[in-house]
């Protein structure tokens, strides 16, 4: 009775030693998500109240709506990463560059979902329209944090090496609540986007105010207009919010490479066939009062200039001034957990419309279409060497 | 007219008849009634409650939370009797310490017949077995039963009205429950758990003083008891849950929900085990245009085994026991299929939970848990695995 007795309570005590009862931590390679390691205690606590920021739920009483096409940024960034399209959404109205036709009709973006009660937006007959998935949020701190210098030094907007590579980048008109970066170059009063899927937001603040209000109908002191009402509405997220939310977004640290000594083969093969010339492997930050941030090395695989990529990809919608068959280069950072965020399958390209790696590098017409024809002239075994390495950024 | 008097009188006395057959209890029904230090006091007021509190240790992904303890629940019974077959009950529930204070039940029985008794007050809806018998010191589990927390809203109460009463079938007894009282609000498909969500209702206290939107809510039960077979309930609760109107003026098209559940109960006295399960389904309506996130069916089940495995005859506790159980837990939030025909979407959890489990006496249980859980997201990723530990310590009193 006595030996029973003691076991239960040796049973009990066991509590003390629970913590390697628990799951373990996946290796921080297999994880998109978290911050940059390196960041002060007070970054870190800004970091946390920025997640819960971009993980924050509207509900009506909050200010979701009318129209939106969903309710939290997380929905559509599932762990930071990648999107499907489950959550896509529609971008409509311009057909070329002389701005967007249809703004009074709900252009640019479609508002496809509605609380109770309202009607969503429908897509207007004749309005030329893109699919959007969401890409991956990870490591854009150190994308914002390089000089201009060194993506325009990528440009060749005439080709003169004759690589049958141009690449520009995109020139936009800043809303007033956009700062410009120190040192940014100016064409024409117009500034270098660099986020989104045609360049077309300047920083983390622009790209997070759009979202707000266009994806979720959130209005904040830098959108302050509804898209349902077209009103000027009192802001529905804080400034301070939203101001968190761009900290975390530039302290999410980059994917790590897994296998990086298994993959050399495939890496050579990525540089030779000149895949290297848009996913740019290396670059290197500039100054930044993130010290994680000031003058990094890092590997995003993207010189973020428009190129031209073909009838493949045009689906003949317009975004400020790149053109229908213009898309920034993606970043092919994470591109191997990025079915960790899509269901174990993939979704690339702007819509999601390539299911494999394969599929994507087939899609490459126009100015990718030299690499893609010295894809297809590769060697079985050389394609899935290039595979592997993709499958390890 | 003379001839349906009559009628009415027989059935009267035939029901009088059985009200004097004893021991018709025991069922999830009689909970409220059958509480320790509640039993065989009618005749005055008495007072009695129970207390849990745990100590845990948390952790998902490698990410612990350490260790935390909680006040869970400091909940007090008052009843009395207050004429001859006009009885009080009632339940104030302090949660996480003085967090959240609600009446969870706070009721008058007018007890015409075993077969008929007319209960109004602040009730608890009968759905599943969980809402009505649901007292900490009755499990062997620190947390609730998954279905019946985030599926259900647990312990879900509301002002309402109904019926309620049984009858004898020989051994077997039949009960039913048949309850009006206000209802769910938008709040079940707009609410920041970013899902179909019911549980969210409990949030709002407005509930409590009246109905968001007109429209009544019914619930009701029956259920079978037999000493062979165990017992068995059939529930339903539902409802228009929307506003659709705004001073007359129309705001939404009448929405409904219906949750309907089954439960199932059985203690074999041989091998002193006891079996609890209950199964739900819940179908919502949804504005169309709404986010397809928010499912419109649901469901979830949770299995329930406890195990006496010693009695160790203490002296100051011959009733002594030690027992074990073991728990699995599933819930789908979202039943519903992917827009662009990629299956069915995810949003579910998986749970197992052991527990170990000292009863010094009935009304009182130390419980050590270990329990590993698995969530799916909305898009079938790679789960989220999470574990926990807890000990805890729940007693009537
Ligand atoms: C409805 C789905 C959806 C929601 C909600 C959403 N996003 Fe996005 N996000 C997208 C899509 C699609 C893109 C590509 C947009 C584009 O090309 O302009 C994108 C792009 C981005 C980018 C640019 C990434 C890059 O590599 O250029 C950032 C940063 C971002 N989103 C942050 C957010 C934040 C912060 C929120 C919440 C305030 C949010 N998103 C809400 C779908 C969404
Ligand atoms: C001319 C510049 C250019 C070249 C050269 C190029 N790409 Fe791309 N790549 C792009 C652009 C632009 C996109 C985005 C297209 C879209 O979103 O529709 C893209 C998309 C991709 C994607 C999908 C990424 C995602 O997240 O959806 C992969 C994978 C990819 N490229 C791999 C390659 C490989 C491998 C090569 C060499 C065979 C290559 N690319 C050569 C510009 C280029």
């Amino acid at each position: 009775m006595k030996r029973s007795l003691i076991l239960i309570s040796a049973a009990f005590l066991s509590f003390y030693g629970c913590e390697k009862t628990l799951p373990s931590a996946p290796a921080e390679h297999d994880l998109l998500d978290g911050p940059i390691s390196g960041l002060t205690p007070a970054e870190n606590a800004q970091f946390l109240a920025g997640d819960e920021g971009f993980s924050e739920v509207f509900t009506i009483e909050r200010g979701l709506g009318p129209v939106f096409v969903a309710s939290n940024c997380a929905s559509c960034h599932p762990g930071d990463g990648k999107g499907t399209p489950f959550v896509q959404f529609t971008r409509f109205g311009q057909g070329d560059t002389n701005g967007n036709q249809f703004l009074s009709q709900g252009g640019p973006q479609l508002q496809h979902k509605a609380i109770p009660g309202y009607q969503p937006e429908t897509l207007p007959p004749g309005a030329p329209s893109a699919n959007f998935i969401a890409p991956s949020v990870t490591g854009l701190g150190f994308l914002d944090a390089v000089d201009d210098s060194t993506f325009l030094a990528f440009e060749d907007p005439n080709d003169l090496d004759g690589d049958g590579i141009s690449g520009r980048a995109h020139f936009i008109d800043l809303p007033e609540y956009v700062r410009v970066r120190e040192g940014s170059v100016q064409r024409n009063g117009r500034y270098m986007g660099r986020f989104g899927k045609k360049a077309g937001a300047h920083d983390l603040l622009h790209q997070t105010a759009m979202a707000y209000n266009q994806d979720m109908g959130i209005t904040s002191i830098f959108e302050s207009i509804d898209p349902y009402s077209g009103l000027e509405e009192d802001p529905e997220v804080s400034t301070q919010t939203v101001n968190q939310v761009v900290f975390y977004l530039k302290t999410l640290k980059t994917p790590i490479q897994r296998n990086s000594n298994e993959v050399e083969i495939g890496k050579n093969i990525f540089n030779n066939i000149g895949c290297g010339s848009c996913h740019i492997p290396n670059l290197r930050t500039g100054s930044s009062p993130i010290a994680a941030l000031n003058f990094k090395d890092f590997q995003p695989y993207t010189d973020l200039l428009l190129h031209d990529m073909g009838p493949e990809l045009d689906d003949g919608y317009t975004e400020g001034y790149a053109l229908s068959s213009e898309w920034r280069t993606p970043p092919l950072w994470g591109l191997g957990l990025s079915k960790d965020a899509q269901g174990g399958r993939y979704f690339l390209m702007h819509d999601g419309r390539a299911a494999s790696i394969e599929e994507a590098i087939l899609l490459h017409g126009g100015e990718g279409a030299t690499s893609r024809s010295n894809y297809l002239g590769l060697s079985e075994n050389n394609k899935e060497d290039l595979i592997k390495f993709l499958e390890s950024l | 007219m003379k001839k349906s008097y009559l009628v009415c009188l027989s059935l009267l006395a035939s029901f009088y008849a059985m009200a004097q057959e004893d021991s018709l209890g025991g069922m999830n029904m009689d909970a409220v009634y059958e509480r320790p230090f509640l039993y065989n006091a009618y005749d005055r007021i008495s007072v009695g409650g129970y207390l849990e509190t745990h100590l845990e240790y948390k952790g998902e992904e490698g990410v612990n939370e350490g260790y935390s303890f909680d006040a869970r629940r400091f909940t007090v019974f008052m009843s009395g009797q207050i004429a001859p077959r006009i009885s009080f009950f009632s339940e104030l529930e302090y949660e996480h310490g003085t967090e959240e204070i609600a009446i969870e039940f706070a009721a008058i029985d007018l007890q015409i017949h075993p077969a008929l008794n007319i209960r109004g007050g602040v009730i608890m809806n009968p759905i599943g077995a969980f809402n009505q018998n649901h007292d900490g010191p009755k499990w062997l589990f620190v947390e609730r039963p998954e279905m019946a927390v985030n599926l259900l809203p647990a312990t879900f109460s509301n002002p309402g009205f109904g019926v309620f009463g049984k009858w004898r079938f020989g051994k077997t007894v039949l009960g039913y429950e048949a309850y009006l009282s206000n209802g769910f609000d938008g709040s079940i498909i707009d609410n920041e758990e970013g899902k179909t969500f019911l549980p969210a209702v409990k949030e709002n206290p407005g509930r409590m003083g009246g109905s968001g939107n007109g429209a009544l809510f019914t619930s009701g039960k029956i259920s079978l008891k037999n000493p062979v077979f165990g017992e068995l309930g059939f529930s339903h609760l539902g409802g228009v849950y929307n506003r659709f109107e705004g001073d007359g003026l129309v705001l939404d098209e009448k929405r409904r929900m219906d949750a309907i559940a089954l439960d199932y109960s059985k203690s074999f006295e041989k091998t002193s085990t006891l079996l609890r399960a209950e199964f739900t389904r819940i179908f919502i309506d949804i504005a169309e245009n709404y986010d397809e996130s928010y499912g419109e069916n649901q469901s979830g089940f949770y299995l329930d085994l406890e195990q006496v495995i010693l009695n160790p005859e203490l002296r100051a506790w011959p009733d002594a026991k030690v027992m074990v159980g073991l728990r699995f837990d599933y819930v789908d939030w979202n039943r519903d299929e992917f827009p662009f025909g990629q299956g069915e979407i995810g949003d579910e959890l998986y749970a197992g939970s052991f527990a170990l489990a000292f009863r010094p006496v009935s009304q009182t249980v130390l419980r050590l848990n270990y329990r590993r859980q698995l969530n799916v997201d909305l898009l079938n990723n790679p789960p989220t695995r999470g574990g926990a530990w807890f000990l805890g310590l729940s007693t009537y009193f």
